[in-house]
């Protein structure tokens, strides 16, 4: 068996990254389009921290960026689920073919 | 084949096959449920790569913030229990498509790129280290990205608060 080395890793993100993506595509809830978000975040995240363990080990700064990102995914889905409420009050619904009231 | 590479590829199977749950399963509760166990594999994986503080990081934010958050927004936008739709059949004909597409490219290219693996001496991700270059003001230092991020966070929880409060109609 091969040793685990900086390629399994990026698959396993690549993997997770068009995973998410997949969802992306498919799905028409807010919420579980959110949560695909989430995903491919975490895809990133997880290529950060690979590049930093294997190619760049005596630097800190793909922790760094990691630690950006997950900052941003968490503000990022206290706004998307202030808007999903908000949606959700005005149409009754989050599907998002239904809110069309910006529709030219 | 070591205890390590077999915790890795349990910790791989717990990844891939939560994300795969959690984007086809109709109902939605338990659609957040696979991706707590998704996101929870991701912890253990920086625990399995050693960087013990971005796995407390992980844990504490994505599995205790945002999949909470995300469970609240079900609770209060969807009836309990009922399946959603399913997508039409061609539209995740062109999602798996598009999907597998990319998916085989990446593969292409990590097969081909040679990395160089380094070999100079590593940093330990220590909370101490970490919080030192992250709060220098020296050359490598992270404190403007800090400073901003805390004005984004502030931005963000007062944009939420003012995006979903109530109006109340006035008597």
């Amino acid at each position: 068996m091969i040793e685990i080395g900086i390629a399994q890793l990026l698959v396993v993100s690549t993997a997770l990254f068009f995973i998410g993506v997949y969802g992306f595509l498919t799905r028409r809830n807010m919420v579980t389009m959110l949560m695909s978000i989430e995903l491919i975040l975490n895809a990133v995240n997880i290529n950060f921290i690979a590049f930093n363990k294997y190619l760049f080990p005596h630097k800190l700064d793909g922790l760094f960026f990691t630690i950006i990102i997950i900052t941003i995914a968490a503000a990022e889905a206290a706004v998307a689920i202030a808007i999903i409420i908000n949606l959700y009050r005005k149409y009754k619904s989050i599907d998002v073919e239904d809110a069309n009231s910006m529709r030219f | 084949m070591s205890a390590n590479t077999i915790l890795f590829y349990i910790l791989a199977t717990i990844i891939i096959g939560g994300a795969i749950m959690a984007v086809t399963s109709l109902k939605i509760f338990r659609a957040a449920i696979y991706l707590l166990f998704s996101l929870i594999g991701i912890a253990g994986l920086y625990f399995w790569l050693n960087y013990e503080f971005l796995a407390a990081v992980q844990i504490v934010v994505y599995v205790g913030g945002i999949v909470v958050l995300i469970i609240f927004s079900i609770f209060l936008t969807h009836g309990s229990g009922e399946d959603m739709t399913a997508p039409k059949l061609s539209r995740s004909i062109f999602g798996a498509i598009a999907a597998a597409c990319g998916f085989s490219l990446t593969l292409c290219i990590i097969n081909q790129h040679h990395f160089l693996v380094s070999t100079s001496k590593a940093i330990e991700p220590s909370v101490q280290n970490i919080g030192r270059q992250m709060l220098s003001t020296t050359a490598h230092g992270y404190v403007l990205p800090f400073e901003v991020i805390s004005i984004l966070l502030l931005a963000a929880m007062i944009g939420a608060i003012v995006i979903a409060i109530k109006i109340k109609p006035k008597a």
